[in-house]
């Protein structure tokens, strides 16, 4: 990032916080990239000829003399077909010892697509996992996140789900993941022989937080210019948690009245603006969004996961089931908005009714089960739900299952037809007759 | 000559402009990029400097860049050519902006200024008329689109000259009237308004009254809302808000639907785009779009403009509302309304409020809820905007400024109840928590008792105490244990639970189920009533779940089915028999069947 012949260098800064330095300086734009002692920064205020910069590495050991050069343009990437396979830190700079990319600069956190010219969204994705493809079911174009605990395996499922998804291209937004977890993805796609389709942009626990602020939108930026190509891309955040935490960070050292949880009031609007890239276009391509949002005790009505899901198309809830011993995706709190697109259309048409009676069957046990605790007999009713739940938790909330859809919706009704009545089930009597009396498993 | 001014201080999307000379508070202003122009509304004015919050991103904008003022305040643009269309959140046709991303500064025409339009008069010459009287109409869909007498002239006028029957342009000369102190005003089909300032050229605004179809049992049935009247919707996320709005945007007895798509998905709008162009309206024989104007100001539009979009579309309603229209306002979600009000006010460093919202938040909110109601025009004729609002608590509790704001506005409350929502108990309104104030008003109990039944009333009273006796049942079992309870606690639960899956409950995917006419709910609430007046026999509790399990499964079956079709009827019999089984004064079934 060399200084080009009429830039001006400036070398008096007046005031430096934890996250910002000001200076006298004109003809500056906002939002305008500026390096400061080589580090780069971005413009966040202009009062008269007072303007202020966040330095995304921090200002530790910035003097008042530091040397700062305004880029004239807004924060921006490289795009081509040569991202392919590649890892970059958040300023799409490569990490990964590979030579400079070749292609075309774009500034990143562009427009937004004017939502006439989007297409509703149809192409159902499919997992094999049955707590997605059957209960909430995916689809291109959607924006859903993972909900989970901090010690729940979200990386490893969400990989899984990457690389069964037939995507032409995944990009990999991390922040503030470890060092391992780094490793995990790159061994994980290298494994599977899909690096090829791969591009990553990577902020760990290693670099200052604030630098994470550019991830989203670089990878956003890159899924952008390959679905403007037709292709079908899907975009992995993890974790949009520590994504958040680092707006908070920012608007605290600019001073920023906070609303709930300390993070900012623009909250919804920050991550809307990021998760909203979620598109479908027109004439193909798309860009689908899978993120992670880590929770604390499993507290969704904190501001992170609150906003988050007021925005999402959905989510998936993690949780691990101790009746079987595993990880399971959650039927109560999990949702897939889109789902009624394609389920009963583009898949079989009992599976919608099959999906909703399995669930209020699920309900029933924990209401069962809640009478245990307080001591009571179970009824005859009560003690079928309770086995039932058992083993539709094992044949297909598990998080290790691989298996078709139908196969999915078939062992849905083989677990009604072993446990419960007709009138149990309460389904419409026309699927019963012509999909529930076969008999499958 | 207009004020100009120079960028002075830049914060986001909140600019600092010096000025040379008068400016408004409210007024509209358009700072002059090197190659864009970006509109921008004054929020607050001191010394020299006005302070505007600008509707796009500020990316690349410098001091020193030259702004100019318009003289006027956020406007709405009316005329023939609003219906059908899909506006952003300033009034900008949508789809009249090139490419498929949005480019900041392209400014779309709301009307078309060449299109030809079929004019019919409707006043003469020598007729006395005031701001909102009708001069002429023409024929915009299905609906008599009336031309008005503007709405910002005052006084009374007489009417010099109207054009005679014949194909005009919106900016065409119609009439020429004549003010009483003989200024002559020309009049043309189309005319501006500020958006902020209610419109106000009708008689008398009484008190709402006329129940108005949605099709929903659980509003219809237990909480009806009529024309003209006000209800929200708050809900924690995926409880159900939007499709229960779309489900009333799509079934709702209303002239014409205004969806104002404020500050959420993109592909909810969509969702419509795909669908109404497609589903026949059977009010008129055409398709849903073509009573349905939308406002889309999605989530990753500029936030500035959220606020401004509400405002655009209660304009156009009470534009429409002046020709005598019932027109339907939905707004989704105004939580993110109040957001954007926060953000900037946060920006400006005023004195927060609770939660960090702005202290005049509860003001704004009931003054927006006012602009709703059911008006008498000076012609005689009713018009009405019924308003119904989604609220996005934060956390999901309804213990937060802008729910608590609502509430105080609002007459109906629909809460949607997360627990619902996880047992798939759609629609998830708490029926119980639930209200609706108009089945207080006398005048509301006699037209349905004039109209609908004459026990409607009595009817949604009776049922919600089957579902707090049902409730209350429900936490005994609970305590005590199913066999700690006397047999009666079961049956008043289960006879609880018929009101919830039988009424309650509708599903709004099913083609049969998503939408219930009146006549059918009538039916299915005497029906489910009836079963609820009876007297079943059980040797032991173990017994009613069973029993009342396939009384439901029958009526679902039925919920499913067309109205009175074989179908129908099949299931209506074997209701008859089940209840037979048990049914313990056999006069009893022979009454109410
Ligand atoms: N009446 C209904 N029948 C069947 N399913 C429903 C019904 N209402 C809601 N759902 C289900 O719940 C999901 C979420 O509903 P919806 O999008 O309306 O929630 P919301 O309250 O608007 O959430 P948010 O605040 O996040 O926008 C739907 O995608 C659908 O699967
Ligand atoms: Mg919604």
């Amino acid at each position: 990032m060399g200084t080009t012949a009429f830039q001006k260098i400036y070398t008096k800064i007046d005031q430096i916080t934890k996250a910002t330095c000001s200076l006298r300086a004109t003809g500056v734009g906002n939002e305008e990239m500026a390096t400061v002692n080589n580090r780069l920064a971005q413009v966040v205020k202009i009062q008269g000829d007072l303007v202020t910069l966040q330095i995304f590495s921090g200002t530790e050991g910035i003097p008042t003399n530091a040397e700062v050069v305004f880029l004239g343009h807004a924060p921006q990437l490289m795009v081509g077909e040569e991202l392919c396979g590649r890892f970059f830190n958040a300023y799409g700079q490569a990490i990964d010892g590979g030579p400079e990319v070749d292609g075309q600069l774009v500034e990143i956190g562009g427009p937004s697509v004017n939502p006439v010219r989007r297409k509703q969204p149809s192409e159902l994705i499919a997992t094999g996992i049955a707590g997605i493809d059957l209960n909430n079911t995916l689809v291109t174009g959607q924006k859903i996140p993972f909900f989970a605990d901090p010690d729940q395996p979200y990386n490893e499922v969400m990989a899984m789900v990457a690389l069964r998804a037939k995507a032409d291209k995944i990009i990999l937004g991390g922040m503030g993941i470890t060092n391992d977890d780094y490793l995990f993805f790159k061994n994980t796609f290298e494994n599977a022989g899909a690096i090829d389709r791969i591009i990553s942009f990577v902020n760990t626990t290693e670099d200052a937080p604030v630098e994470r602020l550019l991830v989203p939108d670089m990878a956003l930026t890159t899924a952008e210019y390959f679905a403007a190509k037709h292709q079908d891309v899907l975009v992995l955040l993890t974790d949009m948690t520590l994504y958040a935490d680092a707006l908070s960070i920012v608007s605290n050292r600019m001073d920023q009245i906070p609303s709930k949880d300390s993070m900012p009031g623009s909250l919804y609007s920050d991550l809307a603006k990021l998760y909203e890239k979620a598109v479908q276009f027109p004439d193909g391509g798309s860009i689908t969004i899978i993120a992670v949002t880590t929770l604390s005790g499993g507290d969704i009505t904190h501001a992170i996961p609150d906003n988050t899901g007021y925005i999402t198309e959905g989510q998936l809830f993690l949780r691990k089931d101790t009746d079987i011993g595993k990880v399971i995706i959650d039927p109560f709190r999990s949702l897939s908005r889109l789902k009624q697109l394609v389920i009963g259309k583009k898949t079989r048409e009992d599976h919608p009714q099959v999906m909703n009676t399995a669930i209020r069957l699920y309900a029933d046990a924990a209401n069962a089960k809640t009478k245990i605790e307080n001591g009571f007999d179970l009824t005859d009713y009560d003690k079928r739900t309770i086995d039932f739940a058992k083993e539709y938790s094992e044949k297909l909330l598990a998080i290790d299952i691989n298996i078709e859809i139908d196969t999915m919706i078939d062992t849905g009704w083989f677990l009604f037809n072993k446990y419960f009545s007709d009138a149990e089930t309460g389904i419409k009597s026309e699927l019963i007759e012509k999909y529930g009396k076969r008999k499958s498993n | 000559m207009s004020t100009k001014g120079k960028v002075v201080g830049i914060i986001s999307n909140l600019v600092t402009v010096a000025v040379d000379g008068p400016v408004m508070q409210n007024e509209i202003c358009y700072i002059n990029m090197s190659d864009v122009k970006l509109m921008a509304e004054i929020i607050r004015i001191g010394e020299n400097n006005a302070y505007i919050q600008v509707f796009e991103s500020t990316r690349g904008l410098k001091i020193g860049t030259k702004v100019e003022f318009t003289g006027h305040m956020l406007e709405a643009t009316l005329g023939p050519g609003i219906l059908s269309k899909n506006f952003d959140g300033l009034q900008h046709d949508l789809d009249k902006m090139e490419g498929v991303f949005l480019k900041k500064g392209d400014y779309t025409p709301a009307l078309e200024d060449d299109k030809l339009w079929e004019f019919t008069p409707l006043a003469k010459v020598g007729d006395e008329v005031l701001p909102g009287s009708w001069l002429g109409e023409v024929k915009e869909n299905w609906i008599q689109h009336k031309i008005m007498v503007p709405f910002s002239f005052s006084g009374t006028f007489i009417v010099k000259e109207v054009s005679a029957k014949g194909e005009y342009k919106i900016n065409d000369t119609i009439a020429v009237i004549t003010s009483e102190n003989g200024d002559e005003r020309k009049v043309s089909m189309v005319q501006k308004w500020p958006v902020k300032i209610p419109i106000k050229a009708y008689k008398e605004k009484p008190r709402p009254f006329n129940f108005m179809e949605t099709g929903i049992r659980v509003i219809d049935s237990l909480n009806p809302i009529v024309e003209g009247g006000t209800g929200f919707i708050p809900g924690p996320f995926g409880t159900g808000k939007t499709v229960l709005q779309h489900s009333l945007s799509k079934q709702a007895e209303a002239d014409m639907i205004i969806v104002a798509a404020c500050g959420e998905r993109a592909n909810e709008v969509v969702e419509i785009f795909a669908e109404f162009p497609e589903i026949d309206d059977p009010r008129t024989g055409r398709k849903l779009m073509e009573r349905t104007t939308i406002i889309a100001n999605t989530s990753n539009m500029p936030v500035a403009a959220r606020e401004a979009s509400v405002y655009t579309a209660m304009t156009i309603a009470e534009y429409y509302r002046s020709m005598g229209l019932k027109i339907l306002l939905l707004a989704d979600s105004t939580s993110r309304w109040a957001q954007a009000l926060r953000e900037m006010s946060n920006r400006m460093e005023e004195l927060p409020g609770p939660d960090a919202f702005p202290m005049d938040l509860p003001a704004i909110i009931s003054n927006f809820y006012a602009r709703a109601g059911y008006v008498s025009l000076n012609n005689g004729v009713s018009g009405s905007v019924t308003f119904i609002g989604t609220v996005s608590p934060a956390g999901g509790n309804l213990k937060e400024p802008v729910t608590e704001a609502t509430k105080k506005a609002a007459r109906c409350f629909y809460a949607l109840s997360q627990n619902r929502a996880d047992r798939k108990r759609y629609p998830a309104i708490d029926a119980v928590d639930s209200y609706s104030k108009y089945i207080e008003y006398p005048e509301f109990i006699k037209y349905m008792k004039e109209n609908i039944s004459t026990d409607w009333v009595d009817n949604i009273l009776l049922a919600k105490n089957i579902l707090i006796r049902g409730h209350e049942a429900y936490e005994q079992i609970n305590i005590l244990g199913d066999d700690g309870v006397p047999i009666e606690y079961h049956q008043i639960f289960w006879k609880s639970e018929i009101i919830d899956f039988v009424i309650l409950q509708q599903d709004a995917f099913d083609k049969v189920d998503a939408s219930t006419p009146i006549e059918r709910q009538r039916y299915m609430m005497n029906k489910v009533l009836g079963v609820y007046k009876m007297q079943f026999e059980f040797d032991s509790f173990e017994e009613v779940n069973p029993y009342y399990k396939r009384i439901i499964n029958v009526f679902k079956q039925m919920n499913y089915s067309e109205f009175h079709s074989d179908k129908f009827k099949k299931f209506e019999d074997e209701l008859q028999i089940l209840i037979k089984e048990r049914a313990v004064v056999e006069e009893l079934i022979n009454k109410t069947y």
